[in-house]
């Protein structure tokens, strides 16, 4: 591996999908140059990257911009060796691209739409879908993380339950996910928040619950 | 009867389904396709994708994969020293070529679904989100004859079954892709030469008479 090898991953500290690219690149050892981006006043380099999306994350690996937080991991995950990310296995390996896709489709948009939908009725209905998606999470995670005894693609996706779920219910008011209801999820979402590389990455809780606060409405708490 | 080892849960106007027959194709891989019925949900389709209930699924060696571009994928990894490969070897070429794919998921599939299931003023914003991503698309395609460069590969065989769909979408709609999106066209019909396409792809005639039922069903028309 060439030493001159220049990495940069422009994103913003608060971002589950920024933190996404991040773990990976710390997982297989990359240095790399976190450049700090404005969501309300974007970079030329960050339009100039991603000129489709102009979101966060962009991996520029010597200038060549890999775009989409999965397609990012996936990447780093081919670019570089080290521990594995994805399982070598190819029936396992459409297995985590089928877990945390369904992450991304499922648990994501459900969250959203009951933190932050102005209808009420609508709020409810993404409370079902996530309380849904949960569940069938609850039931797919057999031991100590997704992917087994170390950390993959599923359990990296996933992270956002782990540490970005409770801070948005708390800042709305919304109690659908708790230890009670998905005990072996909560198990799991504190092994992953202590894991060495996760820990270096999480950002910090009151800024972004302030920030969350600001952002989504508040609701009273659901039955 | 030899016991089967590939099957496709399929449906042949599914543009998703038709990815995963393309990619067989491309392997020359023998499967056995069963036909779905998807107003009425079979028990194997609801065993073998319980969390989405849709096609395609394959089944190898009894065991699902689910959702079109996994199952892409998949067949490739698996089948790599047979057939064509379908992504490229390099990991940046490949982050490029699931980028894209991603792209046709999130911009082609939502706006073309609009051309032909609504009306009035979503109608004509699902034209326009259309249009635009088939233009983004030629500007990727550039000189290249296909998104995979010289060879057809994984962006081509992702968008290629959308085609199926465009007369529905023309007559659903009033409109021509052609004159908005010359290049488009060529590069679908120079994908349609392709043998593995021209048998995964139903008539567009076909795809019109479904799309004719299923308006219908939903109240459109």
């Amino acid at each position: 591996m060439a030493s001159n090898q220049q990495v940069k991953l422009l994103g913003v500290k608060g971002s589950p999908f920024v933190a996404r690219a991040e773990i990976a690149l710390k997982l297989k050892g990359v240095q790399y140059e976190f450049i700090h981006e404005s969501l309300s006043n974007k970079s030329d380099l960050l339009l100039k990257n991603n000129p489709v999306h102009k979101k966060v994350p962009v991996l520029l690996h010597n200038d060549k911009p890999v775009c989409e937080s999965l397609v990012i991991v996936e990447y780093i995950d081919e670019a570089w060796t080290g521990s594995t990310i994805l399982p070598s296995d190819p029936y396992h390996r459409a297995q985590a691209r089928f877990w945390s896709k369904f992450v991304d489709d499922k648990v994501f948009p459900a969250v959203f739409k009951a933190a932050t939908n102005p209808n009420e009725k609508e709020r409810e209905q993404g409370g079902e879908e996530l309380r849904e998606s949960l569940k069938i999470l609850e039931n797919e995670l057999k031991g100590k993380f997704f992917n087994g005894d170390s950390i993959g693609l599923v359990d990296i996706a996933a992270l956002f339950i782990a540490f970005w779920l409770p801070i948005i219910q708390e800042a709305v008011g919304l109690d659908l996910y708790n230890s009670e209801k998905y005990p072996k999820l909560d198990k799991w979402g504190q092994e992953i928040m202590n894991h060495h590389v996760v820990k270096e990455v999480l950002p910090d809780r009151d800024p972004l619950l302030a920030f969350f606060k600001g952002r989504f409405r508040s609701n009273t708490p659901s039955k | 009867m030899a016991t089967q080892e590939v099957v496709l849960l399929d449906s042949r106007c599914s543009m998703f389904a038709m990815r995963a027959r393309i990619a067989l194709a491309e392997k020359g891989i023998e499967y056995e396709g069963k036909e779905q019925n998807l107003a009425d949900k079979g028990p194997e389709l609801l065993q073998m994708n319980p969390i989405h209930k849709k096609v395609p699924v394959l089944v190898h060696n009894g065991k699902p994969i689910c959702e079109s571009l996994i199952i892409v994928q998949y067949i490739d990894e698996v089948w790599k020293d047979q057939g064509n490969p379908l992504l490229p070897s390099d990991p940046y070429d490949r982050a490029q070529a699931r980028f894209w794919a991603d792209f046709v998921d999130k911009k082609v599939a939502d706006a073309s679904s609009k051309v032909w299931t609504k009306k009035g003023e979503e109608l004509e914003a699902g034209k326009k989100d259309f249009i635009a991503a088939l233009k983004q698309l030629e500007e990727v395609l550039g000189d290249k004859p296909y998104f995979g460069g010289e060879v057809f590969g994984y962006v081509d065989l992702v968008l290629i079954p959308f085609y199926s769909w465009f007369y529905a979408y023309e007559t659903c709609g009033s409109f021509k892709t052609e004159e908005h999106c010359p290049k488009f066209i060529e590069w679908a019909k120079r994908c349609m030469q392709r043998e593995t396409v021209a048998k995964s792809l139903p008539d567009p005639k076909e795809v019109y008479e479904i799309v004719l039922i299923l308006r219908k069903r939903f109240g459109v028309d």
